[in-house]
Formats: structure tokens, sequence, C-alpha cells
């Protein structure tokens, strides 16, 4: 297929669509409304299924029917509305059904703004919903990656039976680029037929109960150890990221995910001219945190500076990285505001620079 | 004399006890719609939703595919389902707690949107499960664990009428009140769940059924007089009756006359 200059959240539309997804039930929020719209009238020309829901509450039920019926499912919304979701999202993992959860992340907290950031980290890759369960969370830096990344989604949602988060910003999702959908790929790992979904009773297989009740206390802790252990799984095979300049010594290494890790990456090119030896790494799978890369690439640096749209929220998991091996540093913006080339560039440059070390 | 069998399971329901209290109408309604299921011979082709209340287990009650929903959004997950799978017979049993107060949105847009699906509504007039606290449809001055001196419409509002909700909505629909606390209710409820679902199976509509329904335990009083405090006091609040079908026009409910099925 050839390449086409796309927006963002169009192009997520359209990898949903290659990936085989037929279904999408949302709710409009900005700024992810080129989604639903895109899948509006892009469903119906390939014999799918759009649903405008009454809330994301109730779409995010709709993905909880459809995706226990065994069909590829996703919606899409922004942080107030995946604030909303996180109800069905607890008992989507809790009854371990595959879904695909796109979130541009607009600026919070509360109904906060409408610009870009990166506010909804901690709520994506530490819980978000209640009880113990993890979410398979992918966040793109590009509109190709985007669309990558939801492809591969459906795959690692079907192959673990649990939702997957693609966790991109406002950038992501109304930025265009060229973006090419590739025809020939195929699942990175054997999927198994979905035996298990409620698509009625013939007595050829267990009754199907899609279902994340357990009242007895030794069965739902069992069933916890279960979903453990997928998510040890995902820790063991899944880690993603992507690295520049981290294979020798480095005076500072950056630490940013998303649209930030461009920025950041602009501001190196012009950094290395000047001779500061600055090197990245971006996680690109937020979980399973690749903790060990970061802790690897840290230990060559003498400062790690954590860029971020929060007010520092990866940044844990840096430290929990580095464990006090090195400074870890942190530079961010919050309400919508961006974080510049000239701003990351300083702040490393602040901290390549000598300094003097006083032996009191 | 040779022996025949003249009473038997239906096949849609589960070889197992219920967990419900004596004198619930819930295992009534179960039987209900297990023989409906059964007559219209779609059983291996349903998938049914479980609510949170006291149905919560109905999962297990039934021998077809089933999902359990979260708190009042059976309706949606009823969409999902036959959003991916329009070939399923997809029914939601819901109790009036999780349809009436926290399912309100789920219940009303899923109706409106004309979902082709059959939803069973349980209303005891109170939150069974939880241990018999007040719902949007306890009757006014009736006590309950959280209204002790009794429900005050003039704080809590007044008892929901659902169906009568449900039938304003000007898309095709067939909605229907019934009561189960004497057999021949039960019969003519037993008629309006056959058309509930056979109006999905043919693809008609979206139907609605409740049924009125006794909760001894939480109401505080024997099956029997259980069955008497329906009869006096919520057929008089909640008609029985056809309110809505999708061949009518008409918008106005129509409750059932003396002798209609």
């Amino acid at each position: 297929m050839a390449k086409k200059l796309m927006k963002g959240c169009e192009a997520i539309g359209e990898a949903a669509i290659q990936a085989g997804c037929r279904l999408f039930f949302g709710y409009p929020i900005t700024p992810q409304n080129e989604i639903p719209e895109y899948m509006s009238h892009r469903l119906p020309q390939v014999g799918g299924t759009f649903v405008q829901a009454e809330s994301e509450v109730a779409a995010s039920n709709m993905l909880y029917g459809a995706a226990g019926s065994g069909e590829r499912v996703f919606t899409s919304s922004s942080s107030p509305g995946i604030s909303l979701m996180m109800e069905a999202i607890s008992y989507m993992a809790g009854s371990e059904l595959p879904t695909v959860i796109v979130n541009i992340m607009r600026a919070g907290p509360g109904l906060g703004g409408i610009l870009p950031s990166q506010g909804d980290y901690l709520q994506a890759t530490k819980g978000g919903g209640h009880g113990d369960y993890r979410l398979l969370v992918l966040a793109p830096w590009s509109v190709q990656e985007a669309a990558d990344l939801v492809q591969d989604a459906f795959d690692l949602a079907d192959f673990y039976r649990n939702p997957v988060m693609i966790l991109g910003d406002g950038l992501i999702g109304q930025m265009m680029e060229p973006v090419e959908f590739r025809t020939d790929r195929k699942p990175r790992k054997e999927l198994a037929p979905k035996t298990w979904a409620a698509t009625g009773w013939k007595g050829d297989r267990p009754r199907a109960i899609i279902n994340s009740l357990f009242l007895d206390p030794e069965v739902l802790e069992r069933h916890n150890h279960k979903l453990q252990a997928k998510y040890e799984a995902m820790a063991r095979d899944e880690q993603r990221w992507a690295e520049s300049g981290v294979a020798g010594e480095c005076d500072v290494l950056v630490v940013a995910y998303g649209t930030v890790a461009r920025v950041a990456s602009s501001a190196m090119e012009d950094l290395r001219a000047h001779g500061v030896r600055a090197a990245m790494l971006r996680p690109i799978s937020l979980f399973p945190y690749p903790y060990e890369a970061v802790r690897r690439a840290a230990e060559r640096a003498r400062a790690v500076l954590v860029c971020e749209l929060s007010c520092g929220q990866m940044l844990e998991d840096v430290r929990l990285a580095v464990e006090g091996r090195r400074p870890v540093h942190f530079l961010g913006r919050q309400g919508g505001m961006l974080l510049t080339p000239e701003e990351i560039a300083a702040r490393i440059a602040e901290l390549a620079a000598p300094r003097e070390v006083s032996h009191a | 004399m040779p022996e025949s069998v003249v009473f038997e399971r239906p096949e849609a329901l589960a070889p197992v006890s219920t967990t419900y209290c004596p004198g619930c109408t819930h295992g009534v309604v179960h039987r209900l719609v297990a023989e409906v299921i059964d007559e219209l011979g779609v059983r291996e082709r349903t998938v049914g939703i479980a609510p949170v209340g006291c149905a919560v287990f109905a999962y297990n009650f039934f021998s077809t595919d089933f999902h359990q929903a979260a708190h009042g959004r059976a309706p949606a997950v009823a969409t999902g389902i036959k959003r991916a799978r329009p070939d399923l017979v997809v029914f939601a049993y819901q109790g009036d707690g999780d349809l009436a107060s926290i399912g309100m949105a789920e219940i009303l847009h899923c109706a409106n949107r004309g979902e082709k699906v059959t939803v069973v509504f349980v209303n005891n007039a109170i939150y069974g499960m939880t241990g018999g606290q007040m719902a949007p449809t306890t009757m006014p001055g009736q006590v309950a664990t959280t209204c002790p001196l009794g429900r005050d419409v003039a704080t809590a509002g007044h008892p929901i009428r659902v169906v009568e909700l449900v039938s304003t909505l000007r898309t095709p629909a067939f909605v229907a009140r019934t009561a189960v606390h004497t057999p021949l209710h039960a019969l003519r409820a037993k008629e309006m769940l056959r058309r509930a679902f056979r109006y999905q199976v043919e693809g008609t509509c979206f139907s609605f059924v409740e049924f009125l329904s006794t909760c001894p335990t939480n109401w505080g009083m024997p099956p029997a007089e259980a069955c008497d405090w329906v009869e006096k006091n919520m057929v008089p609040y909640y008609p029985l009756g056809v309110f809505k079908t999708p061949e009518g026009a008409d918008r106005a409910p129509r409750p059932l006359r003396a002798g209609e099925a």
C-alpha cells in the first residue's frame, strides 16, 4: 500500500480496520473526535458496525459485550472519558477480554483542557480502575508508529486476552504525517482460536461465561495469580523501547516517550553538534516498562533527565529503574503547554556542564 | 397405566439449585424465560447477561452462554453482543436497583436505539442482594434499611415507573408489565415473554418485560403475604399490561384490560 498523508486519529482508525476490527463503540470528546468520525464512515464500507454510545461508560461496556462474543473491537477517548471507562476496563481485565482502547491524552485533572498532555501515565500503567490488574500500554511517537502499534495491539490483546491501551497525546492525534499500512503483516505470535467466547452453547464445549465474579476467596486468589502470571509474561516478552547514543559513555541520558521524545531528539541533534554527549532512551511499552534497559543506559551516563508533559509520572518508573545509582532530574510542562527543543537542550547542557565538587 | 412425563425442567434451565431466598419469585421468572427459550428453539444461540444484584449468579442457572455485567450496564453489554453477533438471541436479566437506578442511562438508550435484544426486568421494590435498601421503585411509605421510617416522597421522590418511561420513546418496541404472584399472572407473564423473545428472533424491535416480584426476606413477611402485598400495593401503582407494541403508532400507554392476555 502506498504512503498516504493522514491525521494521526484517522491513521489509528484505518489501522484498526486493517487489523480486522469491524466494531467501534465510542463517545465524542476532544481531541480524538476524528477517530469516531472516521470509523462512522469507514466501517460501513467494510461491512462493520459503528455505534455512538450514550456515554463512555456505555461505550466501554459495549466493548465488553462485543469482545466477549469473540470479535475484535476498539474504542477511543480522551482523559476524562477514559476515567469513565475505568470500571469496564477493570471488568475486561478481570474477565480476560481482548480489547483495544486508545487514549489521546488531554491536560487534567478534572475537565482540564483540550491540549496535549501525558498526565494519564500513572492511570494507564498502574491500574486506573479497581483491583490488581494491568493493561499492556503502548506509546507511539509518530503517526506511522501509531498505526503500527494499533495493529500490534489487536494481536497482543488476543494473545494475552487482556485490554491493550494505546497512549498517545493530542499531538499524535492531530498531526498529519505520511503513513503506510502493512498489508503483509502477520501476528508475531500464533493466536489461539477464541473457544472461550460466548457465542451460543451447543454442548460441544463447556458453557462460556464471561465473568469476573469469584466469591470464594481461594478461587479469586488463584484467579489473581493467573492474571499476575500473564503480566509477568508480558514483562518478560513485550518490553519495547528505542534508544540513540546509549552505546558509549555520555553526560546526560534523556528518558522520554511519545511526542516529547520527538522534541527531545531534535534538541539532541543540536547538542551533539556542540560536543555535548547526550543519549536518549524512549520507552514504547509503558507497561511492561523497560526497567532493565533504562538502568543499563543510565549507568553509562552521569545524569538522567526525564522529560514529560506532566508533573512527573514516568519519573517514578525511571527512579525505580535507576535505583539511586545516578541523579534523576525532571523537566516537564503541564496544562497543555509543550516542551520546546530549546528548553530541553538548555537543561541537558546545564546538566552536562562540569561542576565543582565539594569535599567538605 | 403407562407413565408419561407431565412436568420437567426446561432444557434452558441448568440442573442446579438456585441461590434465591425461599418465596422469592426470581425462580418463577427464570423458569418462564427458560420455557420460552426452549419453545422458540433458540437455546443454542442464546446469550444471557447477568446483572449485579440477586440475579448476579443467573449465569449458573441457565443452560446458555452468559456474560456477567457491571452494575446497571447489562443493556450496553447486550448492545455490544448483538452488534457483534446479530445471529445471537440476547437477553439482559436485571433487577430494579440495577436497571432503574444505576443503569437508567443504559436501559433508556438501548431502548431508544431499538437494539434487537430482550430485557427481563424484575422489580421487587427493594435492593435485595445488599440487604434491603431503598430502591428507586420502593413504594411511598415502604420501610427499607436506608429509609427506616418509610420512603418519604418529599426527599426521595416517587417510585419510578420504568415501563411508562420506556414507552414514551418514539422508537418501535414491545414494552409490557406483568406479575408472577399468582399462577394466572405467571401464565399471562409467559405470554408477554414469548412475544418479547419472538419480536427479537424476528428482528422486529427492542423488547422489554417488567415482572412485579416479591422479596419476602427484605420485606420482612412470609411468602404468601408477600404475594398479597404485590397485589395490594404494587399492582395499583404499577399497572399490568402491554404498554407499547411495534405495530402501534400510538405512543400513549395502553394498560391491559381485564381478561386480555
